[in-house]
This record gives structure tokens, C-alpha cells and sequence, in this order.
């Protein structure tokens, strides 16, 4: 029940926020109804490109549904995937749970603290504030 | 015991073995320590670069707050969390952190992966954001830091990173840790300023996405200092163009994909040329810039035609009239 409620929850979220972007999402993308659009003619002219795929089947809500999985806020989530370019979108969609996410150095498990000590010594890392580089 | 320590000095063998190969100076250090560039001077800091302490996992936030403030743009590392923060993954992504410092009204440029080039960029006046891989390839700490200054002969550099507000890193250390992150680093400026190493493909694609937030006439000023640049660039044009036109300066949208069309003979530039001109009230010159479009893309940009054709024939009655009211 609690699940059906909750994905019940998350989809009717999801349609509010983009319920409005079939308006505003391809305003950016063409300058006007009829003039073709900046980003049109760098996708028509990086077809060769194998993103060019990807970006034909990208879902704007799809992407913003996955965010919202993650912890993104109602709020947020309509501006984050307005931001990127379709490229861009479909790269963040495809990459969101292995793609290099930026913290601090909490969390470092203490088995690998050993190694990774000797090699802040080293130089090679920089993981802890108090060690200081032997060269 | 006597295995136990010979193992002991087996492992402190091969640890130094390795480690002796490992201390070699990765490249970009080596050749910056071999021959230092003559034209960037040998110290530079940039001390006036903003510092906002992250707190826990928000470095992203707190880096893409003090580049934006460093050029005067509104930064704040609480608002900018809910731009670029992921929960799940307790930090920033990339592609979010461009996204974040274009709705600030920035445009992010990546750099080239070129250790010399941030610090040309740091001469040039600019804070550098990179993202570092503090630990190792199979257990990645990840960093957003902002580089402020270097001291070439004493191999260091500065930044503002953490809660360090001057965290001063060997040139060799930073190195290896940027290299394990790919090697990523990104200038943020306002609409109308370009880092001064950016490579031409990463400046079009900074401004296209730069396109997706920003306000027309911004969105006109990042083309235009784009194509002062390059001017041969086909994307920096129509992007004036469209731009302009957006922000209803017509004439001057006009004139833009006036100049793509003739330097390219592009069919969407004279498309987007022809329907332009229409909209100013000049039917003959949108007439002859429609035909150009299609007979461009019938000859060479067929993903074009359609639109091509769709113009001229949207052009067709009002021309027409004039001619039959004249027989």
C-alpha cells in the first residue's frame, strides 16, 4: 500500500511539474515557431555522432523523474533538466549513478585508509589534510 | 616470526620499488618544471577570489559559488545546492554543476585537459573550478576545488578548496589527482567574456547550453563574443541571429544570418533569412533568400528541405499579389 501510494506520489508530482513544460521546454530550442533553432541545426550538423541516437528518444520527464528518485526536490527538478542541452540530458540520464559526483573526503572506508595514507605521502593523493607530501 | 618480518621486508621492497617508479613527475608537471612558459609570470594569486566553506558533501555548491562571485554574479552556496546538489550520490555532478552556473546567468566553459592551460586562464584574470580525484581509481574521493594562483619555482599551487580557504598542493600531487578525474576543469564567466585558453568546439558548446536558460539578449551578447573570435563559425552566427531575432531586434537578426548565408551558403541560415526579412516587410528580399534555402538543400542539406519549401510557400500569396494586381 505504502508503495503503491508512494509511486503514485512521485508520478503525479512529476506530470505537475511538467505538465507546463510542453510550452516552455521547446521555446529555447527554436528561436521562434518558424526559424530553425541554434541547437537544431548542431544536432543536424553533429549527426555523425552517435549522442545524435540518444537524444532522438530522450524524455525530458523521464530524466526528471530519475533525479527525483535520487533526492532532488519537487521544486528543483523543472529548472535542473531545463538547464542542459538535449545532448546533455540524455548524457546525465545515461550516466546519473556512475558519473563522478563531487563531495569531500568523508566517507573514506577504513580499510582502504592505510593505502591511501602511504600514497598521500607519496604525493600521488590528497585525500588527507594533515599528511604532507615527502618531496 | 622470521617469515612474518621477512614478508615485512619483501612488501617494504616492492612498496619502495613501485614507489620509486611512481614518484616520477607526471607529464604536464614535467614539462612545466622542464621548460616554465616565458610569457606567464613565474607567481601569480589571485587573493581578491571569494571563499565559501563547504559544509559536509557540498563542495560542489560551495565551488560553483566562489567562481560565480569572483566575477560578481549572485552566489549562494544554500540556493545553489538545490541547483546542483544529488542527494543519492552525496554530491554534484558535472553536467549539473554547467546547468547550476548557467541559471546564475554564467556560462561555463570547459578547458582544454592541459595543466598549462589553467594557469594561463589564472593569468588571463580567471578562477579555475576543477574536479579532482583525491583517492585512487578503485576508491575515487571526489572534489570540486577552485585553483586561485601558482608558484612555478616552488611547484605549488592555490585554492580554495573544502573548508581550506588557501589549500596550497604540489604541482605533481594536484596532477594526479586532476588526471584521475579526467582531467576536468571549467572557466565561468558572464555572458560576453570567453576564458582565454577555450577551444572553439567548447566554447559553442558552453553558449548552446548557455541558450537553454538564458535571457535573448544575453544569450546575443555570448554568440557575439563567440564569433568575434571565430568568425568562420556557422553555429556562433545563426546563433546572433536567432538570438537577436528572439529578442525582436529583427533588422539585426537579419544582418547576422544575412552574414552566415553569404559566408556559408547555409539553407538554414538563409531560411531563417528569408522568414526575417518577411516579418520586416521585405517580400523581395525574403522571396530570393527562400529560394537560396531550397535550392541550398536540395543541393547539399536535405534535413532542411522541408523547412526550406514550408517558407517559401508561406512567402508565396503575399508575393504573388503584387505581381497579378501589377498585370
Amino acid at each position: 500500500m505504502s508503495l503503491f501510494r508512494r509511486i503514485t506520489a512521485t508520478s503525479v508530482a512529476v506530470s505537475i511539474v511538467f505538465s507546463g513544460m510542453a510550452y516552455a521546454a521547446p521555446a529555447p530550442k527554436v528561436a521562434s515557431e518558424t526559424l530553425i533553432g541554434t541547437e537544431q541545426l548542431a544536432s543536424a550538423l553533429a549527426q555523425s555522432d552517435s549522442r545524435s541516437a540518444l537524444m532522438a528518444t530522450l524524455d525530458r520527464a523521464d530524466l526528471a523523474a530519475a533525479l527525483q528518485a535520487r533526492g532532488v526536490s519537487v521544486d528543483a527538478l523543472r529548472d535542473r533538466v531545463a538547464s542542459l542541452t538535449d545532448a546533455e540530458a540524455a548524457q546525465l540520464m545515461a550516466q546519473i549513478d556512475q558519473a563522478p559526483a563531487g563531495a569531500d573526503i568523508l566517507g573514506v572506508i577504513f580499510t582502504i585508509f592505510i593505502v591511501l595514507l602511504v600514497t598521500d605521502i607519496l604525493g600521488l593523493t590528497k585525500v588527507f589534510p594533515f599528511t604532507r607530501s615527502v618531496r | 616470526m622470521a617469515s612474518a618480518s621477512a614478508l615485512m621486508l619483501m612488501l617494504a621492497a616492492a612498496a619502495c620499488l613501485s614507489g620509486c617508479a611512481l614518484l616520477a613527475d607526471p607529464p604536464h608537471t614535467a614539462a612545466l618544471r622542464a621548460s616554465p612558459p616565458t610569457d606567464l609570470p613565474p607567481r601569480l594569486e589571485r587573493a581578491q577570489v571569494p571563499f565559501f566553506p563547504q559544509t559536509r558533501h557540498h563542495c560542489g555548491p560551495a565551488a560553483l559559488a566562489t567562481v560565480l562571485a569572483d566575477v560578481g554574479m549572485p552566489a549562494d552556496p544554500v540556493a545553489l545546492a538545490d541547483a546542483v546538489f544529488l542527494p543519492s550520490r552525496e554530491g554534484s555532478l558535472q553536467l549539473e554543476m554547467l546547468g547550476g552556473a548557467r541559471r546564475q546567468g554564467a556560462l561555463a566553459t570547459k578547458l582544454p585537459p592541459d595543466l598549462t592551460a589553467l594557469l594561463r586562464e589564472l593569468a588571463a584574470g580567471h578562477a579555475v573550478l576543477v574536479l579532482q580525484n583525491l583517492g585512487l581509481d578503485f576508491a575515487p574521493v571526489w572534489h570540486y576545488a577552485v585553483l586561485v594562483g601558482y608558484d612555478l619555482p616552488a611547484g605549488e599551487l592555490f585554492f580554495r578548496s573544502g573548508t581550506q580557504q588557501r589549500a596550497v598542493l604540489p604541482l605533481h600531487t594536484f596532477e594526479h589527482t586532476w588526471a584521475r578525474a579526467g582531467r576536468w576543469a571549467i572557466a565561468v564567466l558572464p555572458p560576453g567574456q570567453l576564458p582565454a585558453t577555450a577551444r572553439e568546439a567548447d566554447a559553442v558548446e558552453a553558449t548552446l547550453g548557455f541558450g537553454r536558460v538564458a535571457a535573448p539578449a544575453s544569450l546575443a551578447q555570448a554568440w557575439a563574443a563567440v564569433l568575434q573570435r571565430w568568425p568562420a563559425n556557422v553555429l556562433a552566427g545563426m546563433g546572433l541571429g536567432n538570438a537577436r531575432h528572439a529578442s525582436g531586434d529583427l533588422p539585426a537578426a537579419a544582418q547576422a544570418f544575412d552574414a552566415v548565408a553569404q559566408q556559408h551558403d547555409s539553407a538554414a541560415a538563409w531560411n531563417n533569412l528569408a522568414r526575417t526579412r518577411a516579418a520586416l516587410g521585405d517580400d523581395a528580399g525574403a522571396l530570393l533568400a527562400a529560394q537560396r534555402a531550397v535550392a541550398r538543400a536540395q543541393a547539399a542539406e536535405p534535413t532542411w528541405l522541408s523547412a526550406a519549401q514550408q517558407t517559401l510557400r508561406d512567402l508565396g500569396p503575399a508575393q504573388a499579389q503584387p505581381v497579378t494586381a501589377r498585370q
